[in-house]
């Protein structure tokens, strides 16, 4: 594939920059417009973007390979096989906050009651769990029935803003509050998310309707959240979940066959999904990355994959009285949420606008995009990913407590988000950013554990690795806006 | 002389007690630059958001090809066939060149966005107006030059088969070559028998692409005249006083309220 695949253009001869020279009337063909690259020109253009200030997740995969080799070098314990599956069960649940938490940065807002709304989704799972599907009993009558009506509120807000799915699911959640369906783990999950969308479409129609900044809607319901759960647990309690299904979700694994299988179908389907559209650009003249490129990442990809999956199909368990192995569930939990997400901002218009918004706002509005209604659903989706972030961190604990969710959950979720490359100024980011931030996150926490440093050591290193991220951010934005015109 | 595309009567718009907008009467021609000139804060930007549907008008009418039409957003506005290019060029700096001209209304197969199809569309309609500064449709518009946005914004109304293009100042910010670029476009879009209007501070550029010369004053149509039945001087003394001669508001002392 050369740069003979012209498409369009029947000249293939490239014009330097020549807009200084315009010739009057001229009709000539899109000269320099070029369709496919060799291989080391879209090395030299990826070099001249960073240079210019798009670094995406550059620092962060950097950050990520400094850490494992320090670590590494520090403790004995870090680069074992249990560690390594322990990791990505701390991480998963921020991780999963965080890619929420990427829609709301996008559009340069921030969401900072996703951390006790997660607490809430949390508690009520539980509620529902400990009293058999009896809310009502679980709540109390004053409780139960402000609950069921700000249930009925997010609809009514939800179907105003036309965010169906926001309408739906706070619907179900409320049938299921109602009805009182004996406890099923399953329906518990269910109802989790569904409370979460439902408390999403309560903070962007604030946001976005009635225009009160995000940072001030969600100051003040992080206090309110915080305090219902609170409520629903009563001071000093903690509500176990005895549920094998629920404990699994963060605590187990695939077996072996599943985990080759995880491996043969996202590796597989990636590469499938990636070469398709690749030789289809190609062969309708689009502009395309050289064919070398898209190879090595798939290789490299596969091999990383390939590498991860044998590791943790080994058996990991200290003691020999016990097998653990396999690819704990989080794994395809986590990856099938990137790929919904991030399939959903690529492809789809939805996700286009999310990014319009983002980039200017004004603009969007003038091309006849509804700005309200794209503000009000990513607040939906962020709250929806906490929910599911909830289920993964109170099955890792195995309980919720009235402290579920506060604390440094949610800085930790933003910085999970920035610190990958998300822009806090909007515009810039993309979903794989929280998951390598969320990676780079879980490895401070647990190498600064293994190494037995102090909780104080630990929070001043991690603040710092979110305010270098937040540096990165604001100074390559800077160069940006420098570089440009 | 053709029918009139679009055709404003009587349009009137206040910004609560400020009066911006009084009676204005304007016809726009198939395959001619209608210039819009007029000092500032004279209304020619909000005339050009009423038509757009950005705001609302409080009274007068809006005919587009002879038929009445109610223009409340800017979608409508999008659907009859009217673009605008805006001063502040309406384009995301962090979308490309195809994810621009689309914006809005993307082409989707199947629920999801058709990218060739975008792909193709664009680079067919910038190649037909002899864009050839761009190196790749692909390219982030942040990293676009001034002259290139403009002519990005532009592109975009004709891959819509637009019938009316209003442009807000679209030589303002812009080097002697990029203005030339600009006027050559804005003179190929008349040709391809797209509707013009073309707001402009710069007299000579008014003069060099205009056909029609429509002059506000104070929120007033003073005159509509034609470029060639006019000198530059009467131009101005329209522009600063709202008559020049035999042209113009009868007594401006009287209209300003």
């Amino acid at each position: 594939m050369s740069s003979e695949e012209g498409g369009m253009t029947d000249t293939t001869e490239k014009h330097e920059h020549d807009h200084e020279t315009p010739q009057q009337g001229a009709i000539s063909d899109f000269g320099i417009d070029t369709t496919s690259q060799s291989t080391g020109e879209a090395v030299r253009d990826y070099w001249a973007r960073v240079r210019g200030g798009e670094l995406g997740s550059l620092p962060a995969l950097l950050g990520l390979v400094v850490l494992l080799v320090v670590f590494s070098a520090l403790s004995p314990t870090f680069f074992t096989l249990g560690n390594l599956a322990n990791l990505l069960q701390q991480g998963a649940s921020i991780t999963i906050i965080a890619m929420g938490l990427v829609f709301v940065l996008l559009l340069g807002e921030i969401d900072l009651s996703a951390g006790t709304a997660s607490g809430v989704t949390a508690a009520v799972m539980a509620l529902h769990l400990i009293n058999n599907g009896n809310l009502l009993g679980g709540m109390g009558d004053t409780v139960f029935y402000v609950f069921c009506g700000l249930l009925v509120l997010a609809i009514v807000l939800a179907s105003v803003m036309k965010i169906w799915a926001g309408a739906v699911l706070s619907a179900i959640a409320l049938v299921i509050a109602a009805v009182g369906i004996p406890a099923n783990a399953w329906l518990e999950m269910l109802l989790a998310i569904c409370v979460g969308a439902a408390i999403g479409s309560i903070t962007g129609f604030l946001v976005a309707k009635v225009g009160i900044p995000s940072f001030v809607v969600t100051l003040a319901l992080f206090l309110v959240w915080g305090g219902v759960v609170l409520q629903f647990i009563g001071d000093g309690g903690t509500l176990g979940l005895r549920d094998d299904t629920i404990f699994n979700v963060a605590n187990g694994n695939l077996n072996f066959v599943g985990s080759w299988a995880l491996f043969v179908i996202s590796v597989g389907g990636y590469a499938a999904i990636v070469l398709i559209r690749h030789f289809s650009r190609l062969r309708k003249g689009l502009v395309a990355q050289p064919t070398s490129l898209v190879m090595a990442k798939i290789g490299a990809l596969a091999v990383l994959a390939a590498v991860i999956t044998y590791a943790l199909s080994l058996n990991r368990a200290p003691s020999d009285l016990v097998i653990i192995e396999g690819v704990p569930y989080v794994v395809p939990l986590v990856l099938v949420l990137l790929v919904i997400g991030t399939f959903v901002l690529d492809r789809t218009s939805y996700g286009r606008h999310v990014y319009a918004v983002g980039g200017n706002k004004e603009a969007a509005r003038r091309a006849g995009i509804n700005v309200e209604r794209i503000r009000m659903s990513v607040f939906v989706i962020a709250s929806s990913a906490a929910a599911i972030g909830a289920i993964v961190y109170s099955s890792k604990v195995g309980s919720v407590d009235p402290n579920a969710g506060a604390g440094n959950t949610l800085l930790l979720s933003v910085g999970a988000a920035v610190i990958g490359g998300t822009s806090l100024f909007g515009g810039k980011g993309r979903l794989r950013d929280a998951v390598i931030g969320g990676a780079v996150l879980a490895i401070i926490q647990n190498g600064m554990g293994l190494l037995k440093q102090p909780a104080a050591v630990v929070f001043i290193v991690t603040g710092l690795v979110l305010l270098l991220a937040a540096s990165v951010d604001a100074l390559s934005r800077r160069r940006a806006a420098t570089a440009a015109r | 002389m053709s029918e009139p595309i679009l055709e404003l009567r009587g349009i009137n718009k206040s910004f609560g007690p400020v009066h911006v907008l009084h009676d204005i009467d304007l016809d726009v021609h198939p395959g001619e630059v209608t210039a819009l000139v007029g000092d500032n804060g004279a209304g020619k930007s909000t005339l050009v958001k009423c038509i757009a549907g950005i705001h609302p008008t409080d009274s007068g009418e809006v005919l587009f090809a002879g038929e009445p039409v109610h223009i409340k957003g800017p979608r409508d506005a999008a659907d009859l066939g009217i673009e605008v290019v805006y001063q502040d060029l309406a384009l995301a700096d962090n979308l490309d060149i195809v994810q621009n001209m689309f914006l809005g209304r993307e082409r989707t197969k199947g629920g999801l966005l058709d990218e060739t199809d975008m792909e193709q569309a664009a680079r067919k309609t910038l190649a037909s107006l002899s864009v050839r500064t761009v190196k790749s449709v692909r390219t982030q518009v942040s990293s676009l030059s001034g002259g290139q946005r403009q002519t990005v914004a532009i592109a975009k109304a004709v891959l819509w088969n637009s019938k009316v293009v209003l442009l807000d100042e679209p030589t303002a910010a812009l080097g002697v070559a990029q203005t030339r670029q600009v006027l050559d476009l804005v003179r190929r879009l008349a040709e391809q028998g797209l509707g013009v209007v073309l707001i402009s501070h710069n007299m000579n550029d008014v003069f060099e692409v205009a056909d029609k010369i429509a002059c506000l004053y104070l929120g007033r149509m003073a005159a509509v005249v034609g470029s060639k039945d006019v000198t530059h001087g009467q131009v101005v003394e329209l522009i600063t006083a709202g008559r020049s001669g035999d042209l113009g508001i009868a007594r401006p002392e009287a209209a300003t309220i």
